[in-house]
């Protein structure tokens, strides 16, 4: 029972180039349960939550992540993000 | 130090002379431009987009900036990022440094390349010919050129 509970914790997500495409998505607001404790355990949600998330999480250790604008890896902790971005390795430059 | 994401085009020349205008404690300046390549003979690049991420680029390209004035005794620096639509031959991206002796600025500006290549939340999309265009994918040899940068703290 406790996997359905909602946190108070209410982040925007980001997503970008082929992330955004997949998804069909620029950005969300979304509440997270209060089970969820990091990036993976966020990706593994978001995969539950329709065939284009899981689309875009298919190939989930290509897919890039950041908490309030600064780059993270997956095991990185959600308590504190106010926003979350998801996107392929980066080609600037 | 300061840092500009823009769609206008950059003048390389009135960068440069507005960076170290009135200093005379600069000795060299090295500048790297990232041109708009056009493909090869097969598959001609027709254009390109660059999207990224408002907020986050500017704060990681600042990031980028002070580990590389903190590596180095820079006078001056600057990065210049376009987004949008470009087209083969356009300028993509300027960084320039100055410093007293040349091999600060030499070196800090190949570091902030690596570390912009691989750091800095932009993406290419191209347009080519044939029809085969589209997200372009991370070179690993990116993140290879990024890995010279450890030896000496990480």
């Amino acid at each position: 029972m406790t996997e359905t509970m909602q946190s108070d914790q209410t982040v925007r997500i980001l997503y970008f180039a082929w992330m955004r495409e997949k998804t069909g998505r620029s950005e969300e607001t979304v509440q997270l349960p209060a089970s969820l404790v990091n990036i993976a355990d966020l990706i593994g949600w978001l995969k539950t939550r329709g065939p284009e998330y899981e689309a875009a999480f298919d190939r989930a250790e290509v897919v890039r992540a950041a908490i309030n604008q600064t780059h993270v890896k997956p095991d990185a902790p959600l308590a504190g993000a106010r926003e979350i971005a998801f996107f392929p390795p980066v080609t600037g430059g | 130090m300061a840092v500009r994401i823009q769609e206008q085009d950059f003048e390389i020349g009135a960068e440069v002379r507005e960076l170290v205008h009135g200093r005379t404690d600069v000795g060299a300046i090295v500048t790297f431009t990232g041109i708009v390549r056009g493909g090869d003979a097969t598959t001609a690049i027709t254009d390109m987009t660059l999207e990224h991420y408002p907020g986050m680029t500017q704060a990681e390209l600042e990031r980028i900036e002070a580990e590389a004035s903190d590596r180095w005794p820079l006078q001056a620096s600057l990065i210049i990022h376009r987004f949008g639509k470009l087209l083969p031959g356009d300028n993509i991206v300027l960084v320039v440094t100055a410093s007293r002796h040349r091999h600060a600025a030499f070196e800090a500006a190949s570091f902030l390349m690596d570390y912009l290549k691989t750091r800095a939340p932009f993406w290419k999309n191209e347009t080519r010919s044939d029809g085969s265009g589209g997200w372009v994918d991370a070179r690993e040899s990116d993140e290879q050129s990024l890995a010279r940068w450890h030896t000496n703290r990480d």
